[in-house]
């Protein structure tokens, strides 16, 4: 029997706002443990939380883009469970009226197929902070700076049907909220996480089979490892015959395995109930109006306006847009040197190759930047350097930052365009390979090309090739007619 | 300055008793006093630490006692009036219940779980007394988590009754009650979850308001059931309580269900007529009345309020009688989640010995909590439980709307409700401890006020045949403590309840 994976994913983002959820503390990351912390976020006696207004507009625009139904009125509710992270031992989040439902974002997979993917819902809640355990001593140090940072949790259906997919959504979703500007959209460091349900069924049977929770991924690759294991585990065991245990389970990074955590009778009673301090969330109509004038362009709608507005190819202006900065980049050089094909090649062949399949989020540390990019195009165009040079000289500006004319200049890789220099050139090559020139003027016209070889190799690649061309042309004709 | 500061009829007053001590007079008389420069505020609080240190060990008023502290903020006081910067209650000394936080100060919540605990914060109300100058004496004893009707579940043991050493003084604000009653303060700060300020405030004969949710900041109180607690001053009569209010009253951005709107000058209403009001007398109510002597209290003041020109009408409050039993769902509830932070990690007890980080959870709350706060806790988890949830929170969730529109159907024939505070005189020490039923049905009367959210008053209503206080009470529509403030002035101006002292 055939089987088929059906996936839902839970995604936690960090929202970038200045203060906490429900106080008035940094989000600042990277403090000494413990000092970005106050009554509130403590937990301590009698203290009471106040919603920034902020991460409920921020909250607003990801439901906006997400094609979300925004409630006008929702809840906080409280998630009551113990661990000394939680100060309170309970998290405000949302329960049974979250801020948006019903949303859908498109996915473009790998084979350029194009997928809803549907949300359940998108709701606000706050953090907890970090355990440190002493490697030791039987010990936990508690950092609390991060309890109370404001977190969206969007809760996708189980649309999803393969690892693959899975990644193209997560990537989908991060690309948003980064385009947004309302997340960082880090993984490692844990602004974007991710959990699964993984359940498999017979192909073509409608109700859902038993599904397992996947934790602990944390990156692209792991998610879909940890997927591919699990569906591949989940097979196994129903073509054996066994029965699927409905638990939580861990992923390991290091064997690729995940293994279980807690089982269905084990799992906590978070004991929800609408959290008293907090009044229920109106969210203006007006507000959401105004969120949606002021929305940002989102990935899909710069892919698009890149295809319209510099006409290149569908899947390049997807590679360019798939992150932000990555989009900045291009529209940036563009700018500067308005021939948006070439930019784009370069971007997607000699940029990206340096970029080596790295994030592509990390040309925001390129050496090389727009200007640079652009006068290197410039000085290829007004043919004081042949594309092949330019090549050279790009790697020599990604290595040291320098600027493409300085490069030139202290390599001396000036283009010669000087037609006699290069008629020169031709001559000696020509003088020099007179059995070659014979053959060639006996009608071995593949001979040609040598010549051309020759040229460029005794100018160090410096010669213009057009121009080496018509010169080497121009002698040949007239040595022939001698 | 005039007459800023509008009380009642001194000559009538002075008819009814000779005041010669400091701590027996009222704040609204003291302020006069401090006013005209007849007295210092810090003579005033001698006055009281003197008394504390006389009847204290009788009373047991107190957690915490910070002479220093109010000597200070008394000098501080005097040196305001002087310079001509003072506000009405300047210079007044007061004893807040030992859930709100006081910077500095030791702020317990009558539990050994938080008996070491200093709050780095004032609650919103402290800072509030603070800026109007007030002279705090110290924390009043309270039961645990608020958790009570006696003050018997307090960590430090019980407080007294001043009329009866060997009755409790109600709760859970006992302290509060008590002290304002015996001269251990002028007035003090309760707060009222479930009936906590009116039932000690009737049990020791002085004047108590809870004033509606949300028109005095929560923040900085410690929390025992979020969607009930509120705040709110006792006194020897509403003059006070008045001046009180006017302090207290206000919206607070650091409490989300405070509510944004304007309070009147509560002052203002001390002297207006109440002839022509209507008040209300819930059948439900007084079917449960089987007290002889709290029934004559309740036919006595009707006849004085019909004397004032104040017509009764009979009504129906059909969802009262499930007030207690939606109450013991939701209040447990909140409590259940709202008291998980005690759990040894950060701050207050932790278990001395324990072998994983669940057994110190464990131990830490074994050892902290008291039985009553383990029985709510265990009552509220269970009722919150996966499978439970719709059956008894939401259902209770469901009662109280319903008591609300009871209520609010009930205000379409009245201008208030009034009834007694508690079905009984002040039990003994020990009597109901045992038996939580008995003890929950003692706030029967206060019960629904809290759960529709409304202000409702206590006041003196007479003494029983055993010299006990009898509570009245009177409760208003949202946000109309006025109403109860001008009702109440038009009783104390006609009767001596209010100025009985009890004999120490």
């Amino acid at each position: 029997m055939e089987y088929e994976a059906v996936i839902g994913l839970e995604v936690h983002a960090q929202l970038l706002t200045d203060s906490k959820a429900f106080c008035s503390c940094t989000t600042r990351f990277g403090a000494e443990p413990n000092t970005n912390t106050c009554p509130i976020c403590l937990g301590m006696p009698g203290v009471l939380p106040v919603l920034n207004r902020k991460a409920l507009e921020f909250t607003v625009r990801m439901a906006i883009a997400c094609n979300c139904t925004i409630r006008e009125t929702s809840r906080f509710a409280r998630k009551n469970y113990y661990y000394p992270d939680l100060p309170k031992n309970y998290q405000i989040s949302q329960y049974e009226l979250p801020v948006a439902e019903h949303g859908w974002v498109d996915v473009e997979t790998v084979s350029g197929e194009v997928r809803r993917i549907g949300l359940t819902r998108i709701h606000m809640e706050e953090d907890a902070g970090k355990l440190i355990h002493d490697e030791n001593r039987p010990v936990s140090y508690v950092d609390l700076n991060r309890t109370g940072v404001p977190l969206i949790e969007i809760v996708s259906e189980p649309d999803i049907k393969s690892p693959e997919e899975a990644a193209a959504y997560l990537r989908t979703l991060r690309s948003m909220l980064v385009y947004l500007e309302i997340c960082d959209g880090n993984m490692e460091e844990g602004s974007f996480r991710c959990d699964a349900n993984v359940s498999i069924r017979p192909k073509g049977e409608t109700v859902l089979g038993v599904k397992t929770e996947v934790k602990n991924m944390n990156s692209f690759r792991n998610v879909q490892r940890a997927l591919q294991y699990e569906i591949e585990r989940q097979t196994a065991m129903l073509k054996d015959g066994e029965r699927i245990v409905q638990e939580t389970r861990l992923f390991d990074p290091s064997t690729g395995a995940t293994a279980s955590m807690r089982s269905k009778e084990q799992a906590h009673d978070y004991r929800y109930f609408p959290d008293p301090d907090l009044l229920p969330l109106r969210v203006d109509p007006a507000l959401v109006e105004r969120i949606r004038a002021e929305l940002p362009e989102l990935p899909a709608q710069k892919k698009e306006r890149f295809i319209q507005q510099f006409g290149i190819p569908p899947y390049d202006a997807g590679v360019l847009t798939a992150s932000k900065p990555m989009a900045e980049y291009f529209e940036q050089t563009v700018k500067l040197h308005p021939n948006p094909k070439a930019v784009s090649n370069w971007i997607m062949t000699e940029l990206m190759r340096e970029l080596k399949g790295a994030d592509e989020s990390d040309i925001s540390t390129c050496p090389v930047s727009p200007t640079q990019l652009a006068d290197l195009l410039k000085l290829m165009d007004s043919g004081t350097i042949s594309g092949k040079i330019a090549k050279t000289v790009f790697e020599e500006m990604y290595s040291t930052g320098k600027d493409p004319g300085k490069i030139i200049e202290e390599k001396g890789l000036v283009q010669v365009s000087d037609t006699s220099e290069i008629l020169s050139l031709v001559q000696t090559v020509l003088d020099d390979n007179a059995g070659e020139l014979e053959k060639f003027l006996a009608g071995k016209t593949k001979i040609r090309g040598f010549f051309v070889g020759q040229v460029m190799k005794i100018s160090k690649g410096k010669a213009n090739p057009a121009l080496v061309n018509q010169v080497l042309d121009e002698e040949l004709r007239r040595r022939g007619s001698k | 300055m005039g007459n800023l500061l509008p009380g009642p009829n001194p000559t009538f007053r002075e008819g009814m008793q000779t005041v010669t001590q400091l701590y027996d007079m009222t704040a609204t008389e003291l302020a006069r006093l401090l006013r005209e420069k007849k007295v210092s505020s810090v003579e005033i609080t001698r006055s009281v630490l003197g008394r504390i240190e006389a009847v204290e060990g009788k009373i047991r008023s107190y957690v915490t006692v910070t002479p220093e502290i109010a000597l200070d903020m008394a000098k501080e006081a005097d040196a305001r009036i002087a310079a001509g910067d003072s506000r009405p209650l300047t210079g007044i000394p007061i004893a807040v219940k030992d859930n709100m936080c006081t910077r500095g100060v030791r702020t317990t919540c009558g539990s050994r779980i938080l008996a070491n605990f200093v709050p780095p914060y004032d609650a919103t109300v402290v800072g509030l007394l603070r800026r109007e100058g007030m002279v705090m004496l110290g924390k009043a004893n309270m039961d645990e988590f608020a958790m009570g009707s006696s003050t018997e579940t307090s960590y430090w043991g019980p407080t007294h009754n001043p009329w009866d050493l060997e009755r409790i003084p109600g709760g859970s604000s006992g302290g509060s009650a008590a002290a304002v009653s015996a001269g251990e303060a002028i007035v003090s700060l309760g707060s009222d979850t479930g009936g906590s300020i009116r039932l000690p405030a009737a049990f020791c004969g002085v004047t108590g308001i809870k004033p509606t949710y949300g028109s005095i900041s929560r923040y900085g109180l410690v929390a025992y059931a979020s969607s009930l607690d509120q705040i709110g001053p006792i006194g020897r009569d509403v003059w006070d309580l008045a001046l009180l209010l006017n302090v207290l009253c206000g919206h607070d951005p650091a409490d989300s269900t405070s509510v944004p709107r304007q309070y009147p000058d509560f002052t203002t209403f001390l002297d207006k007529s109440v002839k022509g009001m209507t008040l209300g007398l819930p059948q439900e109510f007084f079917s449960k009345l089987d007290n002889p002597e709290v029934q004559h209290a309740i036919s006595e003041a009707r006849a004085v309020f019909e004397g004032l020109g104040v017509k009764f009408v009979e009504l129906s409050l059909p969802t009262l009688d499930y007030g207690i039993a939606a109450y013991y769902i939701i209040a447990p509830s909140e409590a259940s989640s709202n008291l998980a932070r005690y759990d040894g990690v950060k701050y207050g007890h932790r278990a001395g010995e324990f072998e994983s980080m669940i057994d110190m959870y464990c131990r830490t709350r074994a050892e902290g909590f008291g039985p009553e706060v383990k029985r709510r806790i265990m009552l509220g988890t269970y009722a919150l439980s996966s499978g439970y949830y719709d059956a008894y929170y939401l259902k209770a969730a469901k009662v109280r709307t319903l008591i609300t529109q009871d209520f609010e159907k009930a205000f379409e024939k009245c201008d208030a409700i009034f009834c007694p505070t508690a079905p009984s005189p002040a039990f003994k020490i020990g009597e109901k401890i045992d038996d939580p039923i008995q003890m929950y049905l003692t706030d029967v009367f206060t019960i629904p006020v809290n759960m529709a959210g409304l202000p409702g008053m206590a006041l003196p209503g007479g003494m029983s045949r055993d010299g006990l206080p009898i509570g009245l009470q009177l409760i208003a529509p949202h946000f109309e403590e006025s109403r109860l403030v001008q009702l109440t002035a038009a009783f104390q101006k006609t009767t001596d309840h209010h100025l009985k002292r009890p004999t120490l």
